[in-house]
C-alpha cells in the first residue's frame, strides 16, 4: 500500500487525509460500542439519587450496594446458581453424549450412519417456534415440568447438531495410524476412544464448549415457557421478573445486568482466541 | 480419503456409541418436531386435543381478531427489522470490516472492542438500553442536551413512532460484530493484486471498493444476507426487552415472536395451542420459503455477473 503512495507522490496529501478520516471512523465506532457497557458498569456503582442529578456522571463515591441488593434481596444468588448448574450440566451433557457419537459417525463405514448423521446435522436449523409447545407437554408427561432437569435435558439435546458437527468434523481430519496401532495393541473401541483419541480432540471439545455455553447461558426463551417455578429461574428468566418488580431502583437494575454479563467477561478472557476463530470458521472461503 | 481406513468401527459397535446422543435428540427434538406439525390440524381445548380441522386454525389466524390485524403487523415489522439490519448493521460492519482490513496495527484490538456488545446476552442488551434511554435518567437524552440538541430528546420508547427505530439500532448495535467479522475473514481472503492492478490503473479508492472489492465479496454479502433474514424473523429477546410481551407502545415493537408467546401461553384462548402452532408453521414455511428462494436467486445473480 504505501509503496504505491510513495510512487504516486501529488496524491500524499490526500492518504493522509483519508488514513485520518480512518482512524476517525475506526476510534469513533469503538467509542459507540464500548461506552454504553461502560455505562452500564460504572452506574451499577453510583446511587438512584446521583443516577437522577447527573445522568452522564462518573461513581465519584462508589458503592456495592446495588449489587447486595439484588444478590440478596432480587435472588440473585438463587438465578445465578441455577445458570451455572444448568449451563455447565448441560453443556457437560450434551459434549460427552456428542463426542461419542462423533466418533462412532466418523469412524464408521456404514450407510446407516451416514443418514443418522444428515438427521443430527439437519437440527442446526432447528425450528424453535415449532417445537417449544410439543416439548412444554412432553416435559409435563414425564414429570419434569419447572425443573432444572428438564431444561438441562432440553439444552443438551438441542446442542447436539452443532456439537456432532464440529466433533465429527475434527475427528475425521484426525489420522487414524494411533488407533491402527491401540487396537493392534489389544484396546477394544472404548479403551482407544477414551486413552488414545480424547486427548487429540482437546481443541474441538474447547471449541464447543465455548460456543455452547456462550448461548445457553445467554438464553431465555426456553426458560421462559419451560420454567414457571421462581426457585428454579436462570438468570435471564430471572432478569424480567427483576425489572418488573425493581423498576424505579435503577443502580440494582445496572448490577442485575452486570451480575448476569460477568461470567461471559470471564469465559472471553478465557477463550478470545477461540472465540474470534470460531466465529469465522469456515466463513473466509 | 486414504482408502484403507483399518480403524473403521463395526456397525454394532458405532450404533452403540451413538445411542445416547440419538435417543436423547429422538426425544426432545425429532419427537417435537413431529408432533408440532399435527398441532396446528387439530383443535384444542386448553390441553386436550378434540377433533381434526384441517386447516382452519390457519383460517382463523387470517380472519379472526386479534390474530387478523396483528399477524399482519408483526410480519411487517420483522420486515422492517430486516431492512434495517440490511441496511445499518450490515453495512456498517462491511464499512469497519474495509477500514481495518487496510491497517496492521490494531486490528486485532478494533476487532475485539467491536464484538464486545456481541458477546453480552440480548435480553441484556435489550435491558440495558430501555435503561440509557429513559426519559427520566436515560444518559441518551442528557448527553443530547449537554451537546444543546434538547430538542431531540425524548422518551424514545414511549413514542410509537420511534421504538421500532430503536429495536432496530439496538439489535444493530449488538449484531455488527458479526458482519464485520465474517467480512474481515473474507477481506483477507480476497487476492489483493486485482486491487493493485486497479490501483496502478488510476482508479480511487471509491471506485476500487464498489468496482473491485465489492463484486468479490458478493457470495459473502448473499450469506450474511440470508442468516440476517433467519435472525431478523426470528428476534425476540431484544424488542422483549424493550417492549414488553405486547409490544408496547401500542403494538408498536411487536413481532412474530411475541405474537406467538401470547397466542400460546398469555392468551387464554381455548384454541391457543392450535393457533399458536398455526403461527409457528407459517413463521417455519416463511423462513425457509424465503432463505431457499433468496439463496437460489443470489446464485443466478452471481453466476450473471462472473
Amino acid at each position: 500500500m504505501r509503496r504505491y503512495a510513495a510512487v504516486r507522490g501529488p496524491g500524499t496529501a490526500r492518504v493522509l487525509v483519508n488514513r485520518a478520516a480512518v482512524n476517525v471512523v475506526l476510534w469513533g465506532y469503538a467509542v459507540v460500542a464500548l461506552v454504553p457497557l461502560l455505562i452500564m458498569v460504572w452506574n451499577s456503582f453510583r446511587s438512584d439519587q446521583e443516577l437522577v442529578a447527573d445522568p452522564l456522571g462518573l461513581p465519584v463515591s462508589p458503592s456495592l450496594d446495588a449489587y447486595r441488593e439484588a444478590w440478596v434481596e432480587a435472588s440473585f444468588s438463587t438465578y445465578f446458581l441455577n445458570s451455572v448448574l444448568v449451563t455447565t450440566a448441560s453443556v457437560a451433557l450434551s459434549t460427552a453424549v456428542s463426542l461419542l457419537a462423533a466418533y462412532a459417525l466418523a469412524r464408521s463405514r456404514s450407510r446407516l450412519m451416514a443418514v443418522i448423521e444428515q438427521v443430527f446435522v439437519s437440527g442446526l436449523m432447528m425450528p424453535v417456534f415449532l417445537m417449544i409447545v410439543p416439548i412444554f407437554y412432553l416435559l409435563d408427561t414425564i414429570g419434569l415440568a419447572s425443573t432444572r432437569t428438564g431444561l438441562i435435558l432440553v439444552y443438551a439435546a438441542v446442542s447436539i447438531p452443532f456439537s456432532v458437527f464440529v466433533l465429527a468434523t475434527f475427528l475425521r481430519q484426525l489420522p487414524d495410524e494411533l488407533e491402527d496401532a491401540a487396537r493392534i495393541d489389544g484396546a477394544g473401541p472404548l479403551r482407544t476412544f477414551w486413552s488414545v483419541l480424547l486427548p487429540l480432540v482437546r481443541p474441538a471439545v474447547a471449541t464447543v464448549v465455548v460456543f455452547r455455553f456462550v448461548p445457553i447461558w445467554n438464553d431465555f426463551f426456553y426458560p421462559l415457557i419451560l420454567v414457571r417455578d421462581r426457585a428454579q429461574y436462570t438468570l435471564p428468566v430471572g432478569l424480567t421478573t427483576f425489572f418488573g418488580e425493581y423498576q424505579t431502583s435503577w443502580s440494582t437494575l445496572f448490577a442485575g445486568l452486570v451480575i448476569a454479563t460477568l461470567p461471559l467477561v470471564v469465559l472471553f478472557l478465557v477463550a478470545t482466541r477461540q472465540i474470534v476463530a470460531g466465529l469465522t470458521a469456515g466463513m473466509g472461503r | 480419503m486414504n482408502g484403507r481406513r483399518t480403524a473403521a468401527l463395526p456397525t454394532p459397535v458405532a450404533l452403540l456409541f451413538l445411542l445416547p446422543a440419538a435417543a436423547l435428540f429422538a426425544v426432545f427434538v425429532l419427537y417435537p418436531m413431529a408432533t408440532a406439525l399435527t398441532y396446528s390440524l387439530f383443535s384444542w381445548r386448553g390441553t386436550a386435543q378434540e377433533a381434526f380441522v384441517g386447516l382452519d386454525n390457519f383460517v382463523a389466524l387470517l380472519t379472526t381478531e386479534p390474530y387478523r390485524s396483528q399477524l399482519p403487523r408483526a410480519f411487517a415489522h420483522n420486515g422492517l427489522l430486516f431492512a434495517g439490519a440490511m441496511v445499518v448493521q450490515n453495512s456498517v460492519g462491511l464499512l469497519l470490516a474495509y477500514a481495518l482490513h487496510k491497517r496492521d496495527r490494531l486490528r486485532r484490538l478494533f476487532q475485539v472492542l467491536y464484538t464486545m456488545p456481541y458477546l453480552v446476552s440480548p435480553l441484556v442488551v435489550g435491558y440495558l438500553w430501555s435503561l440509557l434511554l429513559s426519559p427520566l435518567f436515560g444518559p441518551v437524552n442528557a448527553a443530547l442536551r449537554a451537546v444543546g440538541l434538547e430538542s431531540v430528546a425524548q422518551p424514545w420508547l414511549g413514542d410509537p413512532d420511534t421504538a421500532l427505530w430503536v429495536v432496530v439500532l439496538v439489535t444493530a448495535w449488538q449484531w455488527v460484530g458479526f458482519p464485520l467479522l465474517i467480512y474481515g475473514a473474507a477481506l483477507g481472503s480476497l487476492d489483493p493484486t486485482m486491487e493493485e492492478a486497479a490501483m496502478l490503473d488510476g482508479a480511487s479508492s471509491r471506485q476500487r471498493f464498489w468496482h473491485v472489492t465489492l463484486p468479490m465479496l458478493l457470495p459473502v454479502i448473499g450469506t450474511v444476507s440470508v442468516l440476517t433474514f433467519i435472525f431478523s424473523m426470528e428476534a425476540f429477546p431484544i424488542p422483549y426487552a424493550l417492549g414488553g410481551s405486547n409490544g408496547s407502545p401500542a403494538g408498536a415493537t411487536d413481532v412474530m415472536s411475541l405474537l406467538f408467546y401470547r397466542t400460546a401461553f398469555n392468551s387464554g384462548a381455548s384454541n391457543a395451542i392450535g393457533i399458536s402452532s398455526a403461527v409457528a408453521i407459517v413463521l417455519f414455511v416463511v423462513i425457509v420459503g424465503v432463505s431457499v428462494l433468496f439463496t437460489r436467486w443470489f446464485r443466478h445473480v452471481e453466476r450473471g455477473l462472473t
